[in-house]
């Protein structure tokens, strides 16, 4: 089969790559680009650890073919940290206990990051709903649930 | 889990992905949100030759009203339905079930046009779409024809859709005054496919009886499941307690389930007659203007 030409933006930075049309966004991320951040957790689009932002919306990478990506922006976890400054939810993740064996977390830190901008003051119910797409297996949810809360604190002050 | 190989197309013009559906013929797929058709290619599945990617084609995302119907484009996302004001406020039930599918990272990718044209009993829109009375818009090299929903799943995976045609437009009729609608949905968990599930739609007139009844049965049977008995049952009928409880057990005897790993087939006959006495109620009280 021809490979097929693709120019992505990846975290700001713009990559060109010949790729197979099968390559699934997840493997381009991680073998293609090296950028290991984002996880593969079940591989069956269940789990949500491969969750990058796609054009501002968030999407279980490995449910998504590479070639679709051709000419539009993506977000992954490597990209959250600013000018050495990491993003509200990363410090809240910390600040919170919200991950232990951290497989997870890139994938909640992307589904956070859409999710926060689209309602800053959130219930915590509405963040187990926003979060029902990512499995944790260590935490029981519930520091996820503060640290998203302590992120959405801090963006309502301004600290975003 | 890496699909088999295929050659990937990228139409920009709807005439252009009929085109290539004519010349490429049955090796060809359709991808829209993939959220099926990915992991069916990645278990190999399914292993088609050619992927026609309709995503880059212009002006398909659409959820808008026109002409006494809400009108949904071929690319329109699941996520737009829950978030969508006229669907909110006019179309409850299509929102009720949105809310339901999957998880919300599927649902910013998968496709409402998707979910039917998958052909797959255990999707949740179907039944919602047999219970309002929705027409699907097909279009192909022969222009655009219209296909009641009811008509629209022949069998198992299958569709009325030709070959060569494209769902391109869901048609959902404005359901008129003292209307009320209910999708419930008995799942193992989120992003689960329903155990089983069921979708009312009622209008009631203005002495409260039943005008007319919409109810679709999901993965209860080789295809979505349109209770049309049920339906007839309760046209005309005023709805006290004891006539949901024979409509439910009505609707029961309309399912066909299978034994499997979501329970017996038994249970399941069970689950959809509390499901539809539980729907029926709930609908009652929306179209009498309760929630």
């Amino acid at each position: 089969m021809a490979k097929v030409p693709i120019t992505v933006k990846v975290n700001g930075v713009e990559h060109t790559a010949d790729i197979e049309a099968r390559l699934l966004l997840v493997h381009f991320l991680r073998e293609n680009l090296r950028l290991t951040g984002t996880h593969i957790g079940c591989d069956t689009s269940h789990c949500g650890a491969c969750t990058v932002v796609l054009d501002g919306k968030p999407i279980k990478s490995c449910t998504a073919f590479a070639v679709q990506a051709d000419g539009r922006s993506i977000l992954t976890v490597e990209g959250l940290e600013q000018d050495g400054k990491l993003h509200p939810l990363q410090d809240g993740f910390y600040q919170e206990h919200g991950l232990q064996c951290g497989y997870c977390t890139p994938g909640m830190l992307m589904t956070g990051y859409v999710f926060l901008q689209e309602n800053d003051n959130p219930t915590d119910d509405e963040i187990r709903h926003a979060i029902s797409g990512n499995l944790c297996r260590c935490t029981g949810y519930v520091n996820i649930v503060k640290a998203y809360q302590y992120a959405a604190q801090k963006m309502r002050e301004g600290g975003a | 889990m890496i699909p088999r190989s295929f050659e990937y197309h990228s139409p920009r013009t709807l005439d252009e992905a009929i085109a290539l559906l004519q010349k490429l013929g049955p090796e060809a797929k359709l991808l829209s949100g993939g959220q099926s058709l990915i992991p069916m290619m990645k278990l190999r599945l399914v292993s088609p030759e050619h992927i026609v990617d309709i995503n880059r084609i212009p002006g398909l995302d659409y959820i808008s009203e026109s002409d006494g119907h809400l009108k949904i484009g071929a690319l329109a996302r699941e996520h737009q339905l829950e978030t969508s004001e006229v669907v909110k406020t006019k179309f409850p039930v299509l929102a009720e079930t949105a809310n339901v599918i999957a998880d919300p990272l599927v649902r910013s990718q998968a496709t409402i046009c998707g979910n039917l044209a998958h052909g797959d009993p255990a999707n949740d829109h179907p039944a919602t779409m047999l219970a309002l009375g929705a027409t699907v818009v097909a279009t192909g090299p022969k222009g655009r024809r219209e296909i009641g929903i009811e008509d629209f799943f022949p069998g198992l995976f299958t569709t009325a859709l030709e070959a060569e045609e494209i769902l391109t437009e869901i048609k959902v009729p404005v359901p008129p005054p003292r209307s009320g609608g209910a999708y419930l949905k008995l799942e193992r968990k989120v992003g689960d496919f329903a155990t089983a599930g069921v979708a009312v739609q009622l209008t009631l007139d203005e002495s409260g009886a039943c005008k007319r009844a919409g109810i679709g049965l999901t993965n209860v049977g080789m295809t979505p499941i349109k209770a049309k008995q049920t339906e007839a049952f309760l046209t005309g009928k005023q709805l006290d307690d004891a006539t949901i409880q024979q409509a439910a057990e009505l609707a029961a005897s309309e399912s066909q389930p299978m034994d499997d790993i979501r329970g017996s087939a038994a249970y399941k006959r069970d689950l959809v007659r509390v499901l539809t006495g539980r729907a029926l109620t709930t609908a009652l009280n929306r179209a009498k203007g309760g929630a």
